[in-house]
């Protein structure tokens, strides 16, 4: 998109009906690295890709917990995302004191979707610059919603955000039919997966991705570095073998980007 | 407002009974609750209608004794809070569990304030005036506590039937008929299933005042009342 005279505030429109803060807001989160989660009948995956600014840094923290049913990952600002982390934290403690019981996730969504939009609609607040991936549980069962800075919020069964998230989108479009059966292992694995397709190319490792789980029976919480490693190994015994069979029918193609049937074509760089 | 200042206490009433009963033999599996049905204003029993238990949403009774417009008040704040619960029509919904809670936190802000709803509540639980909380499977209210306790401790069980439950009860209101000079032979019963609320009519239970005693009470002091 371009510079017009339409985008300077968030208030103003532009003749096409368009906001363009909000909308270049939104562009703020597809410049961050990527997030995915993607849900079961039962448990909630979410994975991010740890990006970090220098090799001297650490990377940024992009998965919080919320509760012990709730848990978000953000792509974009992380300081806003950050922000709305401890909003949504307080929201859930201060339900928790009244009521004695865990707010439920489609509320908690519907107030941050309500806060994000109060900031399309005043002059002197700009929207908030991070896109929030809410997993969490509640009485109706296991739920994966996506808040952007619009103050839109939607539900899904599997999505991703942030850069490169297309080819993940593409690779859970794939699959998402058969989520719901997924036991707890399963939906790792395809979150890895998934966040496999957004690194195009470089080596999966348990350092660059952080992965967190939340389900039935269990709070949310990040698996720990050497359990991430064994999945990853175990996908790549999968990919060694099917690679070795790809290898053996057609000589050009890469051993890691071959995957199972059907996989994402190979990027042409 | 002090409460050293109120001059009158407006409507108390002075007990209320719950006793729970549990599904194994038999279909039942709900709570009951029974009440008098009197209001006093001080020591005159002014009010002979007055329904202190009242359904809350889908799932709760609430009963009350102590100050009615206290209650009145309570059922205000509660109204609001199932409604605006209503709204989200999200498939979720306020149980006792919670309304327990809030209503605890409600108590407990107001004695903070030095300014408490003068009431004890029971439900699941029960709520005190300054905010004291438990839950039991049987919960009573006023000179319950003392009169009524151990009827139910000796004969509350697991798989009591909703007869056998009302028995017990019965029994209980009794005891506080007699003996309780607030109350007054007028009593309700309302049962909460999974199927919802029931509430009996008002109705009265047989006392019997024929004992000798009273025949001539002034035999032994001629001349007194």
């Amino acid at each position: 998109m371009f510079r017009n005279q339409y985008d300077t505030d968030v208030t103003t429109w532009s003749p096409a009906g368009r906001l363009f803060q909000v909308e270049y807001a939104m562009e703020a989160v597809k410049q961050g690295s990527a997030a995915i989660g993607l849900r079961s009948a039962t448990h909630i995956v979410l994975a991010t890709v740890n990006k970090a600014t220098s090799e001297l840094s650490s990377h940024q923290k992009k998965i919080f917990k919320v509760d012990d049913h709730i848990g978000v990952a953000i792509a974009g600002l992380t300081a806003d995302g950050r922000v709305l982390s401890r909003y949504l934290r307080n929201e859930c403690i201060n339900h928790s004191f009244v009521y004695e019981s865990p707010l439920p996730i489609s509320r908690l969504v519907v107030q941050l979707a309500d806060k994000a939009q109060v900031c399309t609609q005043r002059s002197w607040k700009r929207p908030y610059g991070v896109g929030l991936l809410v997993a969490g549980l509640d009485e109706t069962g296991a739920h994966l919603y996506y808040n952007c800075p619009s103050g839109n919020y939607f539900e899904f069964q599997a999505f991703a955000i942030g850069s490169r998230s297309q080819a993940a989108k593409t690779y859970l479009e794939r699959r998402f039919d058969n989520f719901d059966k997924y036991s707890r292992e399963e939906l790792i694995k395809d979150g890895l997966f998934a966040i496999k397709e957004t690194l195009q190319g470089e080596k999966l490792t348990s350092a660059i991705c952080t992965v967190a789980i939340v389900g039935v029976g269990e709070t949310f919480h990040i698996i720990n570095q050497q359990t991430i490693e064994q999945v990853i190994e175990s996908l790549d015994i999968v990919e060694d073998a099917q690679a070795a069979d790809a290898a053996a029918e057609s000589a050009s193609e890469e051993p890691s980007a071959a995957q199972e049937p059907g996989a994402a074509p190979m990027e042409l760089q | 407002m002090e409460w050293g200042a109120v001059s009158s206490e407006g409507k108390k009433v002075s007990t209320v009974l719950e006793s729970r009963s549990q599904r194994t033999l038999s279909p039942y599996d709900g709570v009951i609750m029974g009440a008098d049905m009197g209001g006093s204003y001080g020591s005159t029993l002014r009010y002979k209608s007055v329904e202190r238990i009242k359904p809350i949403g889908k799932q709760t009774l609430l009963g009350v004794s102590g100050e009615i417009s206290d209650f009145q008040e309570i059922l205000h704040y509660l109204d609001e809070l199932i409604i605006y619960d209503h709204i989200w029509d999200d498939g979720n919904f306020l149980g006792p569990k919670e309304l327990h809670n809030y209503l605890n936190r409600v108590m407990y802000n107001r004695r903070n304030k030095s300014n408490p709803l003068w009431n004890s509540l029971v439900y699941l639980g029960m709520v005190g005036m300054i905010g004291t909380y438990y839950e039991d499977n049987h919960v009573v209210t006023g000179f319950g506590n003392h009169l009524t306790r151990p009827i139910m401790r000796a004969e509350w069980r697991e798989d009591l039937t909703f007869e056998e439950a009302v028995k017990i009860l019965e029994k209980c209101l009794f005891v506080l008929l007699y003996r309780d000079r607030s109350a007054i032979n007028k009593f309700q019963i309302y049962k909460i299933t999974e199927e919802g609320v029931t509430i009996s009519e008002p109705y009265a239970l047989k006392t019997f005042w024929g004992f000798s005693a009273f025949q001539n009470p002034t035999k032994g002091a001629e001349g007194s009342w």
